[in-house]
């Protein structure tokens, strides 16, 4: 499986040599020795650490804090490669979002007989109290993370939609950072999209999905659960890149359908809020009368349309491993026309032929629990002890419904520095798409991990993997124009005073 | 500002100050052990202690009373809640709620401080508690720095805050346990001086040279009193203390168009210090006037938090 991957970087083949338009990064890894790339590496991940880019890690004892390992060699996607994914990209974003519209709404995808009804009406994910609300300007998706694995140049396959509350874009942005501080020859051999213009574009998103009558200037905020969330430093983050506060649900207050926030001047009135808090947690009122957690009254005022929730409360339906399986008819339902992003071919084990089928290939497949998430609850057949397998068969055979089933792809992988120098390892990529009112955008990057371990598939940061930064190049070749060497025309002049003489 | 923020500014002023102000304290108090040539040995710990008001905490924690215990149960116990781990702790949880507010290099410098802990401290002997204390208080001081260097906005004003509200009460409180062990009941100012003892004080709250500056003639114990107590031109005096409290307020004060509780008692609190001399004080009782100043103190703490909605 490893051996016929596709490299990224490398090609097909390995020793036919580089992907001649990415031949500048091999020389490159070539003249660089990976001492110098290791000093690089371990700067970054100083830098990560002082800022406190960290994690906690569920399941262990104590608060433990890590990084993420990253890597310093660099993903690269050509232009005309990043074009045609792009436009797939934004087909399935478009339908996701037509699709939330349609299910809380008309269901016209059930009436018509595209979706079995209790697929959607009863899934948990399934938000009823949702139903018949229209969110200002009919956006849902505002921000969908997109999760990828490609096998060829032009073969990328959509493992898993992020339509709820993806997370990741921090280290898109805080990669890019180390990059250019640590690597800056590298942009002057490719000519790089920046991504740093991504707090602008978000900010511009929520300000364009305000509710009508909020004026020029809305008053946006992040809603965090709080510092001691895994993801609190990306929310603190975009909250402060973006200039705009970073609240708690405590914070917030709901008084006659409006929110306010409580400041040390009194209330003041907030019109977007882009939460970063699981839709159980919004509000006591509507999700969880036994949660002391949430803004109650905050899905009242969002009915009476006084405020822009992003993403949208009940988005989980649309991303749902249940669902899943489903996108390809989801995408050509409400585009008209095949999707241009294939999924991953996936067997539902509530179908009794599936299961059959999962069953007796065990060995062979990757298992993922329809509501798990981040690696736990997954069985990677071809990898995994007897034991394993068979406690997967037992649960499999118990309770078919909570699973579906994937062949293992063979991943392209990327060069990556490890122990022994820089060799293979498998990536996926996960790109930001922003949904405002004029429409979806792709952010030119995103967030590529990487299964440090030899061979490994599982890229999950909770089971040892790392990031990379993600090179989108732009359209045109040669290298960027040069930068220039004085700043603004000011120089200092050393040693020449007045009568002094060089 | 979100009243959770400016609380959190707040308490991360109170609780950096605290941790410098305890790494100096530490230090000053090695110095007497160690350095001097009339080693205070135990009595300099014990009062060590007195200052932080720990006696009790230190004597319940079971360890023997010595200059390596102290020594860690002052900076390193996570049981202790008034060590400078946990203070760090504290102060960078602080800064974690408000991570917005704050600039990367004001945050660089709390994560910092707390990651001197990060590996565990093994052994506390003279050179290991003196390189933790080193390293304590370069972080506080870039953190000065940084928030020097920040917006002077509303985020800048509450950290000020916390710090001078925080200093009041340390200094009210190094003064009072000093100026007791040193001058028990009965004895007059002027009598003989520990050297040993009054340079401590000095050194706790970095003013040995500004001491030497400020007055000519010779160490003398009305001269330090008179300096912690009323010279303005010490960042850590009780009058540089009370003013910057009465500036950081009225900051607030201009951007929000507000006043309150807070303002009037530290504005008042402030008029009265100017009218006070400090020859008077110490006729009339300095250990008194310290008492009734960290009471008042406290009341102003409180007031703050009702004049900002601390809590909702």
């Amino acid at each position: 499986m490893g051996t016929q991957a596709f490299d990224e970087i490398m090609g097909a083949g390995g020793q036919d040599g580089a992907r001649p338009e990415l031949a500048d990064l091999c020389r490159w890894l070539d003249e660089t020795p990976p001492d110098e790339l290791r000093r690089r590496q371990h700067s970054a991940e100083t830098t990560f650490r002082q800022l406190g880019i960290t994690f906690a890690v569920y399941g262990e004892s104590e608060a433990s804090e890590r990084i993420i390992p990253f890597d310093i060699v660099p993903r690269i996607f050509l232009a005309d490669e990043w074009e045609r994914l792009s436009a797939g990209l934004i087909q399935r974003v478009e339908a996701i979002n037509a699709f939330l519209v349609d299910i809380y709404g008309e269901r016209r995808i059930l009436k018509e007989g595209v979706l079995p009804a209790d697929l959607i009406l009863g899934n948990p994910q399934f938000r009823p109290e949702i139903a018949g609300i229209r969110p200002p300007h009919d956006v849902w998706a505002h921000i969908c993370g997109i999760d990828l694995v490609r096998t060829g140049p032009d073969e990328f396959f959509v493992l898993e939609d992020n339509a709820r509350t993806p997370s990741g874009v921090s280290y898109m942005l805080e990669n890019r950072e180390a990059m250019v501080r640590l690597c800056p020859e590298l942009f002057a051999k490719f000519r790089v999209a920046a991504v740093d213009s991504y707090p602008d574009m978000l900010l511009e998103t929520m300000k364009s999905v305000a509710p009508r009558g909020c004026g020029q200037n809305p008053n946006c905020v992040v809603l965090t659960p709080g510092h001691y969330n895994s993801a609190y430093y990306e929310h603190s983050f975009l909250a402060d890149s973006m200039g705009i506060e970073l609240v708690e649900a405590a914070d917030l207050v709901v008084d006659d359908d409006v929110v306010f926030m409580r400041t040390i001047a009194g209330r003041v009135k907030v019109d977007v809020i882009y939460r970063r808090v699981d839709d159980d947690f919004l509000d006591p009122l509507v999700f969880r009368p036994d949660s002391m957690l949430g803004v109650p009254g905050l899905i009242a005022a969002y009915a009476a349309g006084n405020v822009a929730i992003l993403n949208a409360p009940g988005n989980g339906i649309a991303d749902d491993k249940a669902i899943y399986s489903y996108m390809p008819e989801i995408v050509k339902f409400y585009s008209g026309g095949a999707p241009t992003l294939p999924n991953v071919e996936t067997y539902r084990c509530r179908e009794p032929q599936a299961l059959r089928y999962v069953l007796d290939h065990l060995d062979e497949l990757v298992v993922k629990l329809v509501d798990g998430s981040g690696g736990y609850g997954m069985l990677v057949g071809p990898t995994a002890s007897r034991a394993e397998i068979e406690r997967f068969r037992a649960a499999l055979i118990a309770e078919p419904h909570r699973y579906i089933a994937q062949p293992t792809l063979a991943l392209s992988t990327v060069p990556t520095l490890v122990e022994q120098g820089v060799a293979p390892r498998h990536v996926d990529f996960r790109p930001f798409l922003l949904t405002g009112s004029r429409g979806v955008q792709v952010v030119p990057g995103g967030l590529t991990r990487v299964a440090l371990r030899e061979g490994s598939l599982v890229v999950n940061s909770s089971q040892g993997g790392g990031t990379k930064d993600s090179f989108v190049l732009l359209p045109g070749h040669g290298a960027p124009p040069g930068m220039s060497q004085t700043m603004g025309g000011m120089t200092q002049t050393m040693g020449v005073g007045p009568g002094g003489a060089a | 500002m979100l009243s959770r923020t400016a609380a959190s500014l707040y308490w991360l002023g109170r609780y950096v100050e605290r941790a410098d102000y305890i790494a100096r304290l530490v230090e000053a108090t090695l110095r007497l052990d160690v350095l001097s040539t009339r080693s205070a040995g135990e009595d300099a710990w014990r009062s060590a202690l007195a200052v932080t008001d720990t006696e009790d905490g230190f004597a319940a924690s079971g360890a023997v009373l010595a200059r390596e215990s102290v020594a860690r149960f002052l900076l390193s116990d996570s049981a202790h809640p008034g060590s400078i781990l946990r203070c760090l702790a504290m102060a960078r949880d602080n800064a974690r709620a408000v991570r917005t507010a704050l600039t990367r290099e004001a945050w660089q410098a709390i994560n910092g401080a707390w990651l001197i802990f990060d590996q565990q401290v093994r052994r506390l002997d003279s050179n290991a508690t003196l390189a933790v204390v080193e390293a304590v208080k370069a972080e506080t001081r870039g953190f000065e720095g940084a928030v020097h260097r920040m917006l002077r906005n509303q985020t800048t004003l509450f950290i000020r805050l916390g710090q001078a509200v925080e200093r009041t009460d340390n200094t009210a409180r190094l003064l009072d346990v000093k100026y007791h062990i040193l001058l028990p009941e009965g004895e007059r100012v002027g009598g003989t001086v520990d050297r040993d003892q009054w340079t401590t004080i000095l050194q706790t709250v970095s003013a040995v040279t500004a001491y030497r500056w400020l007055y000519s003639d010779g160490l003398n114990p009305a001269n330090v009193i008179d300096l912690l107590l009323s010279r303005a031109e010490l960042p850590r005096s009780l009058a540089a203390s009370m003013e910057e409290t009465v500036i950081a307020l009225t900051g607030l004060a201009k951007s929000s168009g507000t006043q309150g509780e807070a303002d009037r008692m530290a504005r008042t609190r402030q008029a009265r210090a100017a009218r006070t001399r400090t020859g008077d004080v110490i006729a009339a009782g300095l250990h008194q006037h310290l008492q009734a100043l960290i009471v008042e103190n406290a009341q102003l703490h409180d007031a703050i938090g009702r004049q900002f909605k601390f809590h909702h």
